[in-house]
């Protein structure tokens, strides 16, 4: 919402400066978002072209003898070489010195020497003084232009303007007199209120005005005026001035009247050629598929959500947005009718958006016009109408305003200090809601506060308290300490919090880099990971490849690690810590931990190590290094490892021979790890060694409640600590961990320990097998074993072993 | 030169000569072995009379000394000698690189290093963090927060939406964290302090928009408490999160569908630079919104909004993060840049306390 402050000063009697009411505005909720105070204007002066000489050097340029009366130069002429094709002797123009900043140029000028002569300024185009785009020659002003006077202030230029960045919630101050308002209860200066017309009506309204519409709250009132013998033409200077100033292009009086007075006012108006209205006027919804050429010059296809007014020609306006160019009035109309209507904002709002059509009239229509001002309004239009291009006012015609009922709040006013913690006397309190415009009804604490037509937005006890305590100044409310709850803050984070930040520290604590990346994927990644259902489905993605919820952080990660790679960082560990989507519930939003390797990143580095034991590059990351980085976010979560079980394989995107799943307990499933199908590599695109991994931290048991948080006796064998190892043969097929898992089952009492240390295939062992060494660690408990004792331990471990994987002692 | 001091020149010159420890046990065994040369001498003592034993005696006995010790020494020399030239052998290139540690390499998100930041500060005003899903119904998101029926953000141009079920109600992607105050409220009885970080989405992108977003909005629900605290919790939070001694906030009436009334608060700062520097300078900037809960949200969560009040703020966790570290474009934050990730990224093992400090 833009305006200048004579503008303003129309309503406001004050002597506040520039800065004072733009604090103000601010202060009161009104935030100032730019304000010209035009001073880029002040050096230009009225000058006038004495004499214009062909330049002695170029056909296209004069020399040029220009008055700028007695202040300038000491009163005598300078000379000027100018370019423009209406340079002559005798033009009165604005001219710019050396030393002026020339802000359509973006120059600030010095004394130059154009082909030879010298030149002591420049005589302006519009454009160079960014009030217009014309630039087809310098500003030719009138014959009575003052010479040697500021062209700034002969032009209204010097009027500061003001931008306000106006809330939803404010239509009152979509007016130039609302804003006028506000600050005069802000105790800024006095509300200037002007009385109504004095109308002389002749006659009535002869076209005939129905509202046909099934929902009376799309029009909840319309005013018709006709006005006979007007003449229209260009409005007077000083409404053109105004205009322009908050960025409006004049057109001719009756429209400009419209315009003026939705800024002024807030209240939009539309006018109609009489003469091109034919028949009665009726409000009604648009049938499917009318159109309409609107005054933008571009046509409309409407429907009926849309609000019309329409004549036996079809639609001639679309109600509260824009009229129509065919009823439009030129400088031909003679009788016009002027139009004060209400309508539904949610309408307007819908009905703007989905027409694509953004208006001042719309503006202040889906934020709320005041009802009660819909009457008043058309009688000022009227008066405007005849001030500007004479004519006979008709008795107006009214349809369907139901007048307004003010809403009642019941208001004590101690809510003031209840909510804001200011102490505002009831007297102030009353007197601030009453230079706003609300009526005050009772004494005492508690009050009836009925709401002006003017403010839609205030409902409630509320609303009044953030009346009272903007007006009375925000910046006196004191910091006050939130009460101390008098005592240590206990945990303040849920087990999930806890070990969705321990996840994130464990992984980077591997040398891997915390990603986050989009929660919505291309919906064949979202199928490929098992996600894609409908319900997940966005109805309006940003774009195409954004469409579906990610039912897993792989696809993500993966994709990154390309990208990455394609700039030429191919050895990258990422993780992220995130939700994935199973379902459209709270409960389907997983809290997962997810994270890649590729190239050579393991845990110790990348890249090629003279350390290394694969000096010639780094090693390719695998399936290990996917299950190590799965099991320390477990392990980081302080879940018991020993009820932690793997299975071979994993879902479908991970190598099926390459991969494994975690559990606890046969039901919950903890995570899965693995290196990546080639399939699922070619349809994301992503090549190289990668392996990944990805632990559900909501599936993760709550931890057991103890009792006591001393931890259990140690009991320290004095005992030295034996080892065995043994190396068994077995089919390829078998699984280490059931070798381990037969070996410690052997005696739980004494075996603590079960190591892989060596896995062989080879020929020598035969077709189809291969040898597992492990390493077993007995601790004696209360006696030192015999070698009959360890022969007995020995005897155990390898039948039990031969038993469960049909391994046999390697020879 | 008497037949002893021949002897002694000769074992002397040996020993000097010896070049390793072998070669000083083999003088040493030819002089003072069982059948050693000084060990000779030693075995005539016995047939000596009493007046030669005391001369020429004594004399084999100080050879005999004179020549052990000369082998010790000799053998201490040649001992030290070998050890420095064993050490010498095994000297190694000590400007090889070694592999940095793991904790080095790694890298905490911004965004979740912020998070911390946060945690750690309203933990200290007893605060808890509470959470919402991503995916919200329109009665969470909207309705119950107050917007009506029509408001522009209901409408297809800023909020994702899914596809309607059959009911016909369409979820949506939480445009902001709000709707956790809602869920709280229904969850937990007064009174209620809380903190809720998150992610959140909207129709927008460019270097200050993202269509994903993090947000941290936070809720104090009981019976006193009013704007004047609520400034100075933001005041300290503010001093507290950029870590300055003194912030000086402006709070402008505003408006939010859930809050009443409601408060845009800029926050003065120095932006004459390319960074901008809090708690100096003269310029304003925008950082957060915030308000008493409107009445209508109270309600949605089942209280009395004349018995209990409260107020409520948000504000951009991305924004604040490019604030306080620098960052100059959204957009990057999403990326999984490993080059923004290395420098824009936190140390696993520097986590924010109050008692260690935000940021190191």
């Amino acid at each position: 919402m833009k305006f200048t402050l004579s503008w303003l000063k129309d309503h406001l009697e004050t002597d506040a400066t520039l800065d004072q009411i733009c604090e103000r505005l601010t202060a009161i909720g009104l935030e100032v978002e730019d304000v010209d105070d035009k001073a880029a204007y002040k050096p230009f002066v009225i000058a006038k072209i004495l004499t214009a000489e062909q330049h002695p050097e170029a056909d296209r340029l004069r020399v040029l003898s220009v008055d700028a009366g007695p202040d300038v130069n000491g009163g005598k002429p300078l000379q000027i070489v100018c370019g423009a094709p209406n340079a002559r002797a005798g033009l009165i123009g604005a001219l710019a010195r050396p030393g002026d900043y020339v802000p359509g140029l973006d120059v600030t000028l010095g004394v130059g020497k154009i082909r030879g002569v010298e030149s002591h300024g420049m005589m302006c185009s519009e454009k160079e003084l960014n009030m217009s785009d014309e630039h087809n020659g310098i500003i030719d002003l009138p014959e009575n232009a003052p010479v040697g006077t500021s062209f700034a202030a002969y032009a209204g230029l010097d009027d500061p303007m003001i931008e306000i960045n106006l809330t939803p919630n404010r239509p009152d101050c979509t007016s130039i007199y609302g804003i006028a308002r506000d600050l005069a209860a802000s105790g800024l200066g006095t509300l200037k209120v002007s009385s109504a017309p004095a109308l002389k009506l002749e006659g009535e309204t002869t076209v005939g005005l129905t509202i046909d519409l099934d929902d009376e709250k799309l029009c909840p009132g319309f005013g018709l005026r006709l006005v006979r013998g007007v003449k229209n033409g260009p409005s007077p200077a000083w409404m053109q001035t105004r205009l322009k100033a908050i960025g409006l292009r004049p057109i001719n009086a009756l429209v400009d009247i419209t315009n003026y007075m939705t800024f002024d006012q807030g209240r939009p108006m539309h006018v109609f050629d009489a003469a091109k209205v034919k028949g009665d006027l009726t409000v009604r919804r648009a049938k499917e598929g009318e159109t309409v050429l609107a005054l933008d010059t571009r046509e409309y296809k409407l429907g009926p959500n849309n609000v019309v007014i329409a004549d036996e020609n079809g639609v001639e306006s679309i109600g509260g947005i824009m009229g129509g160019e065919h009823s439009g009035c030129d400088e031909n109309t003679v009788d016009v009718l002027i139009e004060s209507a209400l309508w539904d904002p949610i309408n307007i709002a819908k009905s703007g958006r989905t027409l694509g059509i953004i208006t001042d009239a719309r503006y202040r229509f889906e934020r709320g016009v005041d009802p009660e001002y819909m009457v008043p309004g058309l009688d000022r239009t009227t008066q405007l109408v005849l001030d500007l291009c004479g004519g006979t006012p008709a008795k107006e015609k009214i349809v369907g305003y139901k007048g307004y009922e003010a809403k009642t709040v019941d208001f004590p006013f101690s809510e003031v200090k209840r909510l804001t913690g200011l102490e505002v006397s009831i007297d102030e309190s009353r007197e601030i809601l009453t230079r706003l415009g609300f009526t005050v009804e009772g004494s005492g604490e508690r009050v009836s506060v009925k709401i002006p037509s003017w403010r839609p937005d205030v409902d409630g006890k509320a609303d009044l308290v953030e009346e009272v305590m903007r007006i009375h100044g925000v910046d006196n409310i004191k910091p006050e300490p939130l009460e101390n709850l008098g005592t240590v803050n206990g945990k303040i984070l849920t087990t999930l919090q806890i070990r969705t930040r321990t996840a994130k520290r464990a992984l980077a604590s591997r040398g891997m880099l915390e990603a986050v990346t989009w929660s919505f994927i291309p919906e064949d990644q979202a199928k490929l990971f098992g996600g894609g259902s409908p319900a997940l489905k966005l109805a309006n993605p940003i774009a195409a490849d954004m469409s579906d919820m990610r039912p897993s952080l792989l696809p993500g990660l993966l994709t990154a690690a390309q990208r990455n790679a394609d700039k030429g960082f191919g050895d990258v560990a990422i993780f992220e810590v995130s939700g994935t989507y199973e379902n459209d519930t709270p409960e389907g939003q997983r809290r997962v931990a997810g994270g890649i390797r590729r190239g050579t990143a393991s845990i110790n580095g990348a890249g090629r190590m003279w350390s290394n034991a694969t000096k010639g590059g780094g090693k390719p990351v695998d399936v290990y290094d996917a299950k190590a980085d799965a099991l320390a976010v477990i392990e980081a979560c302080g879940l018991p490892m020993g009820n932690v079980q793997i299975e071979q394989g994993g879902p479908s995107w991970y190598h099926p021979g390459r991969s494994g799943t975690i559990k606890m307990g046969p039901k919950v499933i903890l995570g899965t790890f693995g290196e990546f199908h080639p399939k699922t590599m070619a349809a994301l695109d992503v090549s190289g060694a990668l392996a990944g991994f990805e632990i559900y931290l909501d599936a993760m048991p709550e931890p057991k409640k103890k009792a006591t948080r001393t931890k259990p006796g140690l009991d320290l064998s004095p005992f030295q600590v034996v080892k065995r190892d043994f190396a068994f043969v077995v089919g390829s097929q078998v699984e280490a961990g059931a070798i381990v898992k037969a070996a410690t089952s052997a005696d739980r009492k004494l075996i603590t320990g079960v190591n892989v240390f060596d896995v062989f295939e080879g020929a020598s062992l035969g077709e189809g097998k291969k040898s597992i060494a492990i390493e077993v660690l007995i601790q004696p408990v209360d006696k030192t074993l015999t070698d009959e004792d360890f022969e007995a331990l020995t005897g155990k471990i390898v039948a039990n072993v031969e038993k469960t994987t049909g391994g046999v002692l390697r020879a | 030169m008497t037949e002893l001091e021949t002897l002694k020149s000769a074992l002397l010159a040996e020993i000097a000569g010896a070049g390793d420890e072998a070669a000083i046990e083999a003088v040493r065994v030819s002089a003072l072995g069982k059948k050693g040369s000084v060990s000779e001498l030693l075995k005539t003592l016995g047939s000596m009379t009493p007046e030669e034993r005391q001369t020429r005696g004594a004399a084999i006995n100080a050879l005999k000394n004179e020549i052990t010790d000369a082998i010790t020494e000799r053998r201490t020399v040649l001992k030290d000698a070998a050890i420095d030239a064993r050490l010498k052998a095994e000297t190694l290139d000590v400007s090889l690189p070694v592999r940095s540690s793991p904790a080095e390499r790694g890298r905490i998100h911004p965004i979740s290093q912020i998070i911390d930041e946060i945690t750690a500060v309203f933990a200290d005003m007893g605060f808890s963090i509470a959470e919402g899903p991503d995916v919200e119904t329109d009665y969470y998101n909207f309705t119950a927060l107050n917007f009506p029926e029509g408001h522009p953000a209901r409408e297809m141009h800023d909020t994702f939406f899914f596809q309607a079920d059959e009911k016909g109600e369409r979820k949506v992607l939480r445009t902001h964290t709000s709707p956790v105050q809602v869920r709280t409220m229904e969850a937990q009885d007064p009174p209620i302090r809380i903190v809720i970080p998150g992610k959140t989405y909207r129709q927008d992108s460019d270097a200050t928009h993202s269509p994903m977003f993090h947000q941290v909005e936070g809720l104090v629900i009981d019976k006193k408490s009013n704007v004047g605290n609520m400034r100075w919790v933001l005041e300290e939070f503010c001093k507290a999160f950029f870590e300055v001694p003194s912030v000086t906030m402006r709070f402008r009436p505003s408006f939010f569908p859930f809050t009443e009334p409601s408060f845009e608060v800029d926050i003065q700062c120095d932006r004459s630079g390319p960074i901008v520097k809090f708690g100096e300078g003269t310029d304003w900037m925008e950082i957060l919104g915030c308000g008493m809960v409107h009445p209508n949200v109270l309600r949605s969560g089942g209280l009395d909004p004349d018995e209990y009040q409260g107020f409520a703020w948000g504000m951009g966790l991305d924004r604040i993060a490019m604030l306080k570290y620098g960052m100059p474009d959204l957009r990057d934050f999403f990326n999984a840049d490993v080059r923004w990730m290395n420098h824009y990224g936190f140390r696993p093992l520097d986590m924010p306390t109050l008692f260690g400090g935000l940021s190191q």
